[in-house]
């Protein structure tokens, strides 16, 4: 027999659980039913109470028994609480929780002799244990009990998420539509909050309600910021969920403190770093965007004003460099990186101090002054005054592409902007 | 007529939802002692405009004067009627506090309303016919006696420029002829009032200044020089797709898509 | 056990005295911010604010290495003040939800809260039993320094109240009007958030993290069944509240094993269900009541109409045997007779003989149902466009709840449209209408 490291199975036992959350916190999320999933990790605890003091014993079935009819409770009080009472759905969802959580510490504490859970352990688990907490079969060990527990369950909840996948996803889109096609929402409801349950007791003795309450909301979450396409968002959360046990497992032992604690503590890291790092929602991805967009726009402005004063004197015109800095309109630093971006792409050049447009920039920037003629004439057309269309017009003219240029121009044809300029025409040579 | 003069005057205002112009370039004066009808179909911009003008939603670009001067200066002159669906009428109060909520302006931080302010609040509802609900729970009155309340609620605040969404929405022949006369009896009063309204039906017969908008202003004007066919016809049945577009476009380059 | 309840009753004990005391401050500020929550729909931001409060408890007795209250109430309010900044970060600048961004607030700072809580217990710097008591409460734990603090932040609590409790009520109510006003509707909200987080400090330590919610929310939520005015919910809130917090201390003093944090909130959530069934107005059993009450008056009316359209067909009017109404009204004949009955005691039939006739008051209401019962048919076959076949039954649902400023509308059309005189339209169907009962004739 192969001895393997108590470590091992501890962190194996909180990977099954909280890749098991974190499938099902996948939908829980993107269905805004994340603070149900709250409520009902919570409100399992009268039920693992009451089938502890009625089987007297650890057994896992009536366990289960327990945790899914409160589970059922907890949504249908919720509903009744709601719908029929009348009550604002936020505060029935408070008042159901915290009354059915209450009365199971109530429950816990009162027959602490009889029922093998403490208060804390409701909180956090007793992970640790988990190694010798054995399944015994015909006087030998199987491995540990949790293991297997938990293992069957993440095993059903992948059939079942499998089995019906695409009725969770219509039901969690569109609920109304779902039952247009013969998909029976409120079904799918109870079969998720049922799950849920499940998963919640299940994972309870080896991590407690809160490791809960995080793996099934957080991986979901974060995965969202990094993805919108639901299977990769399910995939993302299974996995930031076993990163985090494993994570957790290490930093706990380094840190001498709770295991189910660190390993929150782990995935709301990773949700921090995605806050941040995501390349799409995340916040110095979006600061980014913000940062080209004004260069961008600086860039323009500037290849305007040259061009600008090419008509107006007629020929090749130059400017000082600081006469087209401030001509961006945008603080000088900006200003600068705009310029050195022109200058890297070759619109401009530089001679004697002075600057000019290349044959490319001029093409760019006859290219700008249509868009920007093109949207002053289309607005005075729309009713608005010649001496009112030159700012709106310097807004937008970065922003009109190449099919709503053509769009443009056929509307408003070729001819004078509304200053009396001539509208540069398209597909210009130079 | 100098620019003090203008009760509102909005120059180049565009107005952006998450980043989505909705309302593009709204130049317009609006002369005082009016009744002025503001019209276009859904989703045209008529609320976002009002709203606009009172700071509740931010301006993109452009700017708005009262009377010549900031808005931040000159809100206390002007009374706002919002949209019935805006609250919860089911919120524990009555009829009688709701109105009294227009005299906060002038009661300020953390005093009570007083005896004179019970009475103006009194004084109002009076107006608008609902004297004898004072004491009624808000949940108890219909569609058209919340408009009521809401209308008293704004003269209380002895306003003198009045802003109104959609007033007659959803409330009955009785009501609506009683607010309409009350908002003559203001416009008597030299009052300048400004309401989005839905009822093309009876543009002529209520409004003798009228702004045409969809997504842009097509028109502004007295009803008799600007309430035309083919006004109408702009409002209502041009397709802006080149708008939308432009729309469609900033929004997301702005969002980073 | 009985010597603890004679303890607790006597009060000759000055720890019970202090230990009432607090109960009784941190169920009255929760109620009354809670109403406040509730309205506003905050209700589960307190929660999060409150697990976001332990690692601030934990931190503040690893840098101070002291476990007097003020100092961990001041730990607590900085990290929940944190967790409700990053909340509202989250919610405004990614796309992830106000529920999401709730949940992971409360999970992932509470996770933190535990590990450092686990870690201070392991590494034997200190006992934390002391730290502990954060998690499900011990009221029994108030000394009288704690009480001097709580009563000092409830003081500031009640007294900010009363002076901003009409830009609460208007914030919560109209918030864009209130703008319009020149109010900072953001300061307000900040204000009361701060008031919110405040509460949660009072009682974290006697209700613990994990459930001060809820005192917070579940008296409010009560006291809300019972009154349609703010002031009067807010006082009542207090009240619950501060009764589950006596109740509660006081049955968690019999058995000192249970935590008072849960007991405090099982007694709350007592009145919640007791508030909801028998609230005279509001609560559910006055609704059945009223429902059933409107129901009866329902059948009673069609009974009327019964009467009144069979004399329109025989063309006089007549004492009505049983049968005939129950074919006409298709009831079965027992139900005829309960209705019957019912009418008989209100003076609007007479009955004898097995038959039933209608009296002059019982003529004159049957017409007026009829009469809207026209007027609706009339109304939906012409402006509606429904089909004459079609008509009867909407007709009948609605005709109960015609008010009579529907019904001179109703009239007003008609004679404009139609140009059809009101007061013919009792007789019309008598005079063979086009309507016909959907198989009867």
């Amino acid at each position: 027999m192969i001895e393997i490291s108590g470590s091992f199975w501890i962190v194996l036992t909180g990977v099954l659980a909280t890749t098991s959350c974190g499938l099902l916190g996948t939908f829980l999320v993107l269905r805004k039913m994340s603070l149900l999933g709250d409520a009902l990790s919570h409100a399992v605890l009268p039920g693992i109470a009451i089938a502890f003091l009625v089987s007297g014993s650890r057994a896992i079935l009536p366990m289960f028994i327990g945790a899914a009819l409160f589970g059922l409770v907890t949504t249908l009080l919720v509903e009744v609480f709601h719908k029929k009472w009348q009550v604002q759905e936020d505060a029935s969802i408070g008042v159901v929780f915290t009354a059915l959580f209450a009365m199971g510490v109530v429950l816990i504490t009162a027959y602490a002799g009889q029922v093998d859970l403490d208060q804390e352990c409701v909180l956090y688990g007793e992970i640790a244990y988990t190694p010798w907490d054995l399944l015994l079969w015909g006087g030998d060990s199987l491995g540990p009990r949790p293991v297997w527990i938990l293992g069957g369950v993440l095993v059903l909840n992948l059939s079942l998420v499998t089995l019906f996948y695409k009725e969770l996803k219509i039901a969690s889109f569109d609920p109304a539509m779902a039952a247009s096609v013969g998909i029976n929402a409120t079904l799918i409801h109870y079969l998720l909050m049922g799950m849920v349950s499940l998963t919640t007791v299940a994972s309870f003795e080896s991590v407690g309600a809160i490791l809960v309450v995080a793996m099934l909301i957080v991986p979901g979450a974060t995965a969202y910021l990094w993805s919108d396409r639901l299977a990769v968002v399910i995939a993302l959360a299974m996995l930031f969920g076993a990163v985090s046990a494993m994570a957790g497992y290490f930093l706990a032992s380094y840190w001498d403190s709770s295991i189910a604690g660190a390993m929150v503590v782990v995935v709301g890291g990773i949700f921090l770093i995605s806050l941040l790092f995501s390349p799409n929602q995340g916040v110095l991805a979006r600061l980014w965007q913000r940062l080209q967009l004004s260069l961008q726009v600086a860039q323009d402005h500037m290849l305007l004003a040259l061009v600008r004063r090419d008509e107006e004197v007629e020929e090749h015109a130059k400017l000082r460099p600081d006469e087209l800095v401030g001509s961006a309109a945008v603080w000088g630093v900006w200003a600068r990186m705009a310029f050195a971006k022109l200058r890297r792409r070759s619109l401009v050049q530089q001679a004697d101090g002075l600057i000019g447009l290349s044959a490319a920039g001029e093409q760019e920037a006859l290219r700008l002054l249509r868009k920007h003629r093109l949207w002053e004439t289309y607005m005075n057309r729309l009713g608005l005054p010649e001496d009112h269309v030159h700012d709106p017009a310097d807004a937008i003219e970065h922003f009109i592409s190449a099919e709503l240029e053509a769009e443009l121009g056929a509307e408003v044809g070729d001819g004078r902007d509304p200053q009396g300029k001539q509208i540069p025409p398209s597909g210009i040579e130079g | 007529m100098s620019q003090d003069n203008y009760p509102i005057q909005i120059h180049d205002m565009t107005i952006a939802y998450h980043k989505k112009p909705v309302l593009w370039d709204v130049d317009l004066d609006v002369p005082e002692g009016k009744l002025v009808g503001i019209i276009g179909p859904n989703g045209a911009g008529k609320s976002t405009m009002i709203k606009a003008i009172m700071e509740l939603v931010p301006k993109a670009s452009g700017w708005v004067r009262v009377y010549g001067k900031e808005y931040g200066e000159m809100r206390k002159i002007i009374g706002y009627v919002p949209q019935r669906e805006s609250v919860d009428w089911d919120f524990p109060i009555c009829a009688l506090d709701v109105v009294l909520m227009g005299r906060y302006g002038h009661i300020g931080w953390m005093r009570r309303p007083g005896k004179q302010d019970r009475e103006i609040a009194r004084e109002s509802l009076d107006l608008v016919g609902m004297g004898d609900f004072a004491e009624r729970q808000i949940s108890q009155l219909s569609g058209g006696q919340q408009q009521r309340v809401f209308l008293a609620r704004a003269l209380a605040q002895d306003a003198r420029i009045y802003m109104m969404d959609e007033p007659f929405a959803g409330v009955d022949a009785a009501t609506e002829r009683a607010i309409i006369d009350i908002l003559v009896n203001l416009r008597e009063q030299g009052k300048t009032i400004m309401v989005v309204h839905h009822d093309l039906q009876t543009v002529t017969e209520y409004f003798d200044w009228v702004i045409m908008l969809n997504m842009r202003v097509v028109a502004s004007g007295l009803t008799s020089d600007v309430f035309t066919d083919e006004n109408l016809q702009k409002t209502y049945g041009g397709r802006l797709t080149v708008l939308s577009q432009a729309a469609q476009a900033m929004a997301e380059q702005r969002r980073g898509n | 056990m009985l010597e603890n309840a004679l303890r607790f009753m006597t009060m000759a004990d000055a720890n019970v005295r202090f230990v009432l005391f607090g109960s009784l401050l941190i169920g009255a500020t929760g109620g009354l911010l809670g109403s406040f929550a509730v309205l506003r729909r905050r209700s589960l931001v307190g929660d999060a604010l409150a697990h976001a409060a332990l690692p601030g408890v934990a931190l503040a007795y690893l840098w101070t290495g002291s476990k007097a209250l003020p100092v961990l109430l001041a730990g607590a309010t900085v990290s929940g003040v944190l967790g409700v900044l990053l909340m509202q970060f989250v919610i405004n600048f990614t796309r992830i939800k106000a529920d999401a961004a709730i949940g992971i607030v409360l999970s992932v700072f509470f996770g933190i809260g535990i590990v450092l809580l686990t870690h201070i217990q392991r590494s034997g710097s200190g006992n934390q039993s002391g730290l502990d008591k954060f998690l499900f409460g011990q009221a029994a734990s108030l000394v009288e320094d704690d009480l001097k603090v709580m009563s000092v932040l409830a003081g500031l609590i009640i007294l900010v109240l009363i002076l901003f409790f009409k830009e609460f009520k208007a914030l919560i109510f109209d918030p864009g009007f209130l703008q319009t006003l020149g109010y900072s509707t953001r300061w307000i909200d900040v204000l009361l958030m701060g008031l919110i987080a405040l509460t949660v400090m009072v009682g974290l330590q006697a209700v613990g993290v994990v459930l001060i919610a809820a005192m917070l929310i579940t008296p409010a939520v009560a006291a809300r069944f019972w009154t349609e005015q703010l002031n009067k919910m807010v006082m009542l809130a207090a009240a619950f509240g501060g009764t589950s917090g006596i109740v509660g201390t006081f049955i968690s003093s019999l058995a000192p094993k249970i935590p008072t944090g849960p007991v405090m909130v099982l007694v709350a959530t007592f009145f919640f269900i007791v508030s909801a069934l028998f609230a005279p107005r509001r609560g559910v059993l006055a609704r059945g009541l009223r429902r059933r009450g409107n129901a009866r008056r329902e059948t009673q009316q069609h009974f009327l109409r019964a009467c009144i359209e069979l004399q329109e067909k025989i063309g006089e009017g007549r004492a009505w045997p049983v049968e005939e109404l129950a074919i006409e009204l298709g009831h079965s004949p027992d139900k005829v007779k309960r209705i019957g009955q019912q009418l008989a005691k209100a003076g609007l039939v007479a009955r004898g003989d097995g038959r039933f006739a209608l009296t002059e008051a019982g003529l004159q209401e049957g017409l007026f149902v009829v009469k809207s019962h026209r007027l609706w048919e009339h109304y939906l076959y012409y402006r509606a466009i429904l089909d004459a076949d079609h008509v009867d039954r909407p007709a009948d649902e609605v005709e109960h709840l015609l008010t009579p400023e529907i019904i001179i509308r109703l009239e007003d059309i008609l004679a404009r449209e139609r140009g059809i005189d009101p007061a013919q339209i009792v007789t019309l169907h008598g005079t063979g209408s086009q309507y016909r009962r959907g198989g009867r004739e």
